[in-house]
């Protein structure tokens, strides 16, 4: 299992699931309410031009930056992989 | 029936789903732009009347990602949908604008809509854009699917909201559905995707394509910077012939006057008062406008979120976030508008710092003070590339102000730990050419609030600074001008002690004083005293002339660094007191900017008066 800060620039993979980090976590909430839902096709674009940070990741024909600990909360599994 | 009661509709929406340009287009120039009270949330109200003679009232809320809300715009977006809203009545139907290029994100909002069981129309927009990717929606079954009129619209067409203004017309209005909303919405999204959406394409090739340019590691750094110093040759340059036409058209105004009305106080009034007052600052407009032009149109077309993306890293270092960039560069057209914007960061300790260094953004209303001067003391000159040494040093003098938002940002960081983590998790929407029309109306909101603000605030100092330059009268056989002997020159050589170690005279501290009420005052202040104080050659040459002519440059200069830090904005001052709910943060504001103000003055006219 890996997390989506994980996968390298172009990488393709699917949500598993979004972790709640604290107690009524606003951000994972908020991640949900996005899309990153169990079963949804991702793919980490690019990464922001600083220490590889925020991370452009596209979703369902969406595009969202990602802080790395926002990111971190993203469970993914890899697609098949060269 | 129709003609008692208008219609009351709200527009909701995800950000980006193309609400504000639907708005425009149903409404039109039948809008009201106000806030509510309390929080500073902007309320948007418009009208229109429909074939049948129905009049619809419309409410575009804040857009909204979910009816969870993380910020103050969300919070009212979803009272007022479910009707909890204090000073709204509940809406008697509401608009869900959804984009059709991005039907998945969107739709999940539309059936968390649904559930709150009220009257609705789902606007399906943007399908012009949809059937270029090859995206086929069909509304029809997307309406017996969602049990709701589902209707096209091209929010940027002319007629393109023809179909909702027909729906809105009909009588009776639509029921709310009596489809059940499963719990897991995103599982319905994609069933209703299946079923009524043909193509689902991924995003765009060009989106990708742009992107790979526009974010590169360094490219992107590159195409940001070249565009931010374009935007700003542009606005002194391109807006120069218009300024001069003003320039000339205020100046036979006051002719005119002077020809007209018997010499006397009251002429005098009316040209050295209210004239050299507003006309002053009028002639700055253009500048003003283009600026808001420029970033209006950035916004349009996408790229904004795109500059914070590159940000962000760098804006989290100094102790803000990628989010503050979007406020802070408002903050280049009006501070005030920048630190409402704040509203879209959710840490409570980014938003309070993004407030505190939005200020030593250069607002338009410096730059009268700033061309004034680099006019007066900057050579004319091109450098090489093209590049003009005016532009150039107004360039640098926005740097200054970032520069030292960063450095000031930096210092708060060690102040305040932050409690939790900030959130960035932004969307990056798709490039668009951004419309006409959009500019056309937005720069016509910003520009009236500007007109407004030239029309009382200015005016009224400008008035009163000339009756406190006029009174009292000097004694008979007084060889000094007038203005010496009044109360304004009482009070400027009283002040003139503390401003003299920045070089400034006590023709200046005058300037400064009704400058607190807004910036560009001072521009006007100075073409009042001047004018009073002036010998018959002065008056005629322009203010620029006599700048240049009676300040050295350590002064000009000096001047110049001071209102890069100077707090000199009472409408600011009362925002920050109203967005962060007491005096506690202004004092901290207004302080540290006029300590900073004051040094920084010190230390270059002391610096350029050795040099010199
Ligand atoms: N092609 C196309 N573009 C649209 C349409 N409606 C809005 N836009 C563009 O989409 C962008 C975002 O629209 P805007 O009204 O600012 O979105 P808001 O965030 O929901 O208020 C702007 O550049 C609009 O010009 C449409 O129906 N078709």
């Amino acid at each position: 299992m890996r997390r989506l800060n994980e996968l390298g620039p172009g990488e393709s993979a699917t949500v598993v699931g979004v972790d709640d980090v604290t107690a009524r976590d606003a951000i994972a909430g908020r991640l949900r309410d996005l899309g990153f839902v169990a079963g949804e096709p991702i793919q980490l674009v690019t990464r922001g031009p600083f220490g590889g940070e925020p991370l452009l990741v596209a979703i369902g024909g969406t595009r969202f930056a990602l802080r790395v600990g926002e990111a971190a909360r993203v469970r993914v599994e890899s697609a098949c992989r060269p | 029936m129709s003609k008692t009661a208008a219609l009351r509709i709200a527009l909701v929406g995800n950000p980006n789903s193309g609400k504000t340009a639907l708005f425009n287009r149903l409404t039109g120039s039948r809008q009201k732009v106000a806030n509510y009270a309390g929080v500073t949330v902007e309320r948007k109200e418009g009208w229109f009347t429909g074939p049948s003679g129905r009049r619809v009232r419309v409410l575009d809320l804040p857009g909204t990602y979910s009816l969870e809300p993380t910020t103050p715009d969300e919070a009212v977006a979803r009272d007022v949908c479910r009707g909890m809203h204090p000073d709204e009545a509940r809406p008697d139907l509401l608009v869900c604008v959804v984009d059709a290029t991005n039907l998945r994100l969107h739709l999940r909002f539309a059936l968390e809509v649904r559930a709150l069981g009220r009257p609705m129309i789902v606007a399906l927009n943007m399908v012009d854009a949809a059937r270029r990717r090859g995206i086929e929606v069909d509304a029809d079954r997307l309406a017996i699917e969602l049990g709701v009129p589902v209707v096209e619209t091209v929010a940027i067409a002319r007629d393109g909201a023809a179909r909702l203004i027909a729906e809105l017309d009909r009588h009776p209005l639509p029921e709310p559905s009596d489809v059940a909303t499963p719990t897991d919405l995103h599982a319905e999204v994609r069933r209703l995707l299946a079923t009524t959406v043909t193509t689902r394409a991924g995003a765009p090739a060009l989106d990708a394509a742009l992107d790979r340019w526009l974010l590169h590691p360094w490219l992107g750094w590159l195409v940001l910077a070249a565009t931010m110093f374009l935007v700003f040759q542009a606005v002194f340059s391109w807006a120069a012939p218009l300024q001069e036409a003003l320039d000339a058209l205020v100046g036979r105004l006051g002719d005119w006057i002077a020809a007209t009305l018997p010499e006397g106080r009251l002429a005098s009034l009316l040209v050295d008062g209210v004239l050299a007052g507003a006309g002053t600052v009028l002639t700055f407009l253009p500048q003003i406008l283009l600026l808001f032009l420029f970033i209006l149109a950035l916004e349009e077309s996408g790229y904004l979120p795109r500059a914070a993306f590159l940000l962000d890293r760098v804006m989290t270092a100094a102790g803000l976030t990628g989010r503050s960039f979007i406020p802070l560069l408002s903050s280049f057209a009006c501070a005030i508008p920048g630190i409402m914007a704040t509203r879209t960061i959710q840490d409570p300790r980014d938003r309070l710092v993004t407030i505190l260094v939005a200020p030593l953004m250069t607002c338009s209303a410096r730059l009268p003070v700033y061309a004034l001067l680099i006019a007066a003391f900057i050579p004319r000159r091109q450098l090489a590339f093209g590049i003009e040494l005016q532009g150039l040093v107004l360039f640098a003098l926005y740097v200054a102000g970032i520069a030292s938002a960063l450095a000031v940002s930096a210092i708060a960081k060690r102040w305040r730990r932050r409690a939790q983590p900030s959130m960035l998790l932004m969307e990056l929407p798709s490039y668009r050419l951004p419309h006409p029309r959009d500019l056309a109306i937005g720069l016509w909101d910003r520009a009236s609030l500007f007109v407004r603000r030239v029309g009382g605030v200015i005016v009224a100092m400008t008035v009163l600074l000339w009756f406190l330059a006029s009174f009292p009268a000097p004694p008979p056989g007084a060889t000094e001008p007038a203005i010496h002997h009044s109360a304004a020159g009482w009070l400027g050589r009283a002040l003139e002690p503390l401003v003299a170690p920045l070089g400034f005279d006590w023709k200046i501290a005058i300037a400064l004083v009704p400058g607190l009420a807004a910036r560009e005052v001072a521009v006007a202040a100075l073409g009042t005293v001047y004018a009073l104080s002036g010998d018959a050659a002065a008056v005629e040459s322009s203010l620029v002339g006599i700048v240049a002519g009676e300040w050295s440059l350590a002064t000009g200069l000096s001047l110049l660094v001071f209102y890069v830090y100077a707090p000199m904005c009472l409408s600011t001052l009362a925002v920050i007191r109203r967005e962060t709910g007491g005096w506690r943060h202004v004092i901290v504001a207004a302080g540290y900017l006029f300590a900073l103000a004051y040094l920084a003055s010190l230390l270059t006219f002391q610096l350029a008066s050795r040099l010199e």
